[in-house]
């Protein structure tokens, strides 16, 4: 019984500034994710694989197709639904770890991790003691945790990210090049987070850059096929 | 569940001008709606449609109030409406100054909307506007002082806790955050946010700036000339604007 | 005392009964039918032009013309005494136009018209004391606009009123009004009693005698029937108060009346001496 399931996903970008260009990105995508899967995409720069993942998140908008996910116990349906639908499952069923940190400016970073929990009604003491742990496991060390993350190095906000995925036991995970900006003693931290979430029977999509990661956490494979030679789409 | 909000159809003209056209959407408790557009989208002539201060020529706006359940905003009674705007909805103006007694103590302005509906306890009334500047981050020691001696940024909290004192259940800004200094703009964005997350407020926020929109809504609705032109989730308008214009908008953004 | 102008039959052949014509009095009769069935309520009447300007009592001459007869017997004070100018030539004029009897004692009067005090001497029934009002509206000095004043009446929206009170509050630590203090009547409209002092509130909640209000420059009636509840505004912290002294009248040695201040000499020396002259004078 698979959590996630693409079918016939389409999407391409209008440039109306460039007089309309039509730049095609993602035909007829299909695949099923399912409890303790990781699926990683696989592709060249440029095929797609980010818009696909921002596209499951509701973040880019599919031109066609559908995107079930499993949300208290019925299947969604994601592509066209109600922006309320896209974030009641974004707060409880559905995480994303992006590329980069866009977070809230001026609040601390413990803060910034416990909001997610505390949204779904967690005790604030105990959302922020759970988000200094998972910071802790990232090595954050303490005395960062009552900073804004803006002025952290790119690794340190990359695993500020992480956690604030993490807090929540989402049963899908979204990943979008997790480890990028970390050395190899914290990639190895986040890879036994990722293998404890998928072990625990997340079903989790991903882009690993990093051929180790990948198959350190990977289960499968999915190849996101260019339609064709793309000039630089931002993803 | 019902939306707190229905709007359709709504055309507002002045004279043989369309300010807003054919508008339509509904908000559900707990959302937070931008409406952002450039001067002249109609953005605020809907803001006022929507709070009962102009009367549209075409369409409805249907709020489902506790009081009496549904109703339709431009069918209420003067009476009914009027007690509504001071119980159930909030308005933050862009100005203060406009949403402000200027020559009562800020203790009076907060404490207006509970005098209004039969608080006569001096006391309860006083403690619970101190806990009001409490909580917008104004100091106690200034609860006896006119809001002509407050800083702007000052008087736009005095304004959200004075709309806030009676717990509305939908708030409408109209760009609750211009003409005051950057920080000062953060500032209270910061403090919009956390009160909107914790009171569990449905709200409409009228802005031009994108960055606020993005901070403070859930969903957008992008107008130009008086129509909605692009409608969804913020981050998805933002990321991913399907539509000229808004495409135009967001690469407009002066990067920092 | 009684006046002599009545016994002489001295009415002016140059002026119909009691200075107004008679649709004029009949305007004015209808505007008080109104106000009394509508406690409370500013009834907008057609002001005439009297022969005295603008805040010198105009509105309850209007009032007193409108309403008095052959058999009627009138008092008028100023500030609780007969004797000052303006109580006296009042007076007078009714005695001339109206050919009525006049009097200085409270329960000998029929009609009392009076500026800035309710006389000590509880009123009975089947008196009817005129009041004289500058300004009617008693949320004036909040809300400038007639519109919103009139629609704030419609809707009882009274909010304002309280904020002042609590403003008062919150700048002298009490409320500091002491005359003019506004009233809720018969628990639906906020009215001003016209510039008497707090101290004479209590005598307006169901007092047994017609109360009239005219205002002359505003051109406005409004009226508290008998036996009406008038309940002057406070905070359940901060309830309503009336004046006290310490001292008593210097000349009748009442300690229950409302007590005028009178410098006696410039070194300052001071005593204390009822308003009301009648009062005073009859405890002698």
């Amino acid at each position: 019984m698979p959590l996630l399931r693409v079918s016939d996903l389409t999407k391409s970008f209008v440039i109306h500034a460039q007089g309309g260009l039509a730049l095609e990105v993602l035909r007829d995508i299909s695949m099923a994710v399912s409890s303790g899967e990781c699926v990683a995409l696989v592709g060249p720069s440029g095929a797609g694989k980010s818009t696909l993942l921002r596209s499951l998140y509701g973040n880019y908008r599919a031109d066609a197709g559908s995107i079930l996910v499993r949300h208290d116990n019925a299947m969604v349906e994601l592509v066209g639904a109600e922006p309320r639908t896209v974030l009641e499952v974004r707060r409880r069923t559905m995480g994303f770890v992006s590329q980069f940190l866009r977070v809230i400016p001026r609040v601390p970073t413990v803060d910034v991790v416990a909001a997610p929990a505390i949204a779904l009604g967690s005790d604030s003491r105990d959302a922020r003691r759970r988000a200094e742990f998972l910071l802790g496991l990232l090595g954050i060390p303490a005395k960062l945790w009552s900073l804004p993350p803006a002025t952290f190095s790119g690794g340190e906000q990359q695993r500020v990210n992480i956690a604030r995925s993490l807090i929540v036991d989402y049963p899908v995970l979204l990943l979008d090049e997790p480890t990028a900006s970390l050395d190899a003693e914290n990639r190895d931290r986040v890879i036994d987070l990722i293998r404890q979430r998928r072990e625990a029977g997340a079903a989790i999509v991903g882009i690993f850059h990093d051929a180790a990661v990948r198959d350190a956490v990977a289960t499968r494979v999915h190849d996101v096929t260019p339609l064709a030679p793309v000039a630089g789409v931002a993803a | 569940m019902t939306p707190i909000l229905s709007a359709s159809g709504l055309t507002k003209r002045f004279g043989n001008r369309a300010a807003c056209r054919d508008v339509g959407f509904e908000l559900w408790p707990g959302e937070v709606l931008g409406i952002v557009g450039e001067s002249g989208s109609g953005k605020t002539t809907l803001l006022n449609c929507l709070a009962g201060r102009l009367r549209p020529e075409s369409g409805s706006v249907v709020y489902d109030s506790a009081a009496y359940g549904p109703v339709d905003v431009h069918d209420l009674s003067e009476a009914r409406r009027r007690l509504l705007s001071r119980t159930e909805w909030g308005f933050v103006n862009q100005d203060a100054r406009d949403g402000l007694r200027m020559g009562v103590s800020a203790g009076a302005n907060i404490g207006e909307r509970l005098m209004a509906v039969g608080a006569r306890h001096y006391g309860d009334i006083r403690r619970t506007a101190a806990e009001w500047l409490e909580r917008v981050e104004i100091e106690q020691d200034r609860l006896d002082d006119r809001p002509t001696t407050y800083s702007g940024g000052m008087r736009q909290r005095l304004q959200i806790a004075r709309n806030l004192v009676s717990h509305p259940r939908l708030v409408l800004m109209d760009e609750p955050t211009g003409g005051l200094d950057v920080s000062v703009q953060a500032r209270i964005l910061d403090l919009l946010r956390g009160l909107v997350e914790r009171l569990h407020l449905s709200a409409v926020l009228v802005t031009h700036d994108l960055g606020v929109a993005r901070l403070l809504t859930h969903r957008l609705m992008v107008m130009q000339g008086g129509r909605v032109v692009e409608q969804g989730l913020t981050d998805q308008v933002l990321d991913d604007p399907q539509d000229a214009y808004t495409q135009m908008l967001v690469a407009s953004i002066l990067p920092v | 005392m009684q006046d002599a102008s009545r016994d002489s039959g001295v009415e002016s052949q140059a002026y119909n009964y009691a200075y107004l014509d008679e649709q004029t009095k009949r305007m004015i009769r209808r505007a008080i039918l109104k106000a009394v069935a509508v406690p409370g309520y500013q009834v907008p009447f057609g002001g005439r032009e009297m022969p005295l300007p603008y805040g010198w009592g105009t509105g309850g001459i209007q009032v007193t013309a409108a309403i008095v007869g052959r058999d009627d017997v009138l008092k008028v004070i100023d500030q609780g005494a007969d004797d000052t100018t303006n109580a006296v030539s009042i007076r007078r004029f009714f005695a001339k136009v109206a050919g009525v009897a006049t009097t200085t004692r409270t329960d000998e009067a029929t009609i009392i018209q009076t500026r800035h005090r309710v006389p000590e001497t509880p009123l009975a029934e089947g008196q009817i004391i005129v009041f004289q009002v500058p300004i009617p509206e008693p949320l004036r000095m909040l809300e400038p606009r007639e519109t919103e004043t009139r629609t704030l009446h419609a809707l009882s929206e009274y909010g304002v009123m309280q904020v002042s009170l609590y403003e008062s509050i919150a700048r002298h630590g009490r409320i500091a009004k002491t005359y003019n203090y506004p009233v809720m009547v018969n628990g639906r409209y906020i009215m001003s009693p016209s510039p008497i002092p707090k101290f004479d509130n209590p005598k307006l909640d169901r007092s047994p005698a017609l109360q009239l209000y005219g205002a002359g420059r505003e051109k406005r009636i409004y009226a508290v029937p008998p036996h009406t509840p008038v309940k002057s505004l406070d905070f359940d912290d901060h309830p309503f108060e009336i004046e006290r002294w310490d001292e008593c009248c210097a000349v009748c040695g009442a300690r229950d009346s409302f007590l005028d201040e009178v410098i006696v000499d410039d070194t300052g020396k001071r005593m204390f001496v009822c308003s009301d002259t009648d009062w005073c004078e009859r405890r002698r």
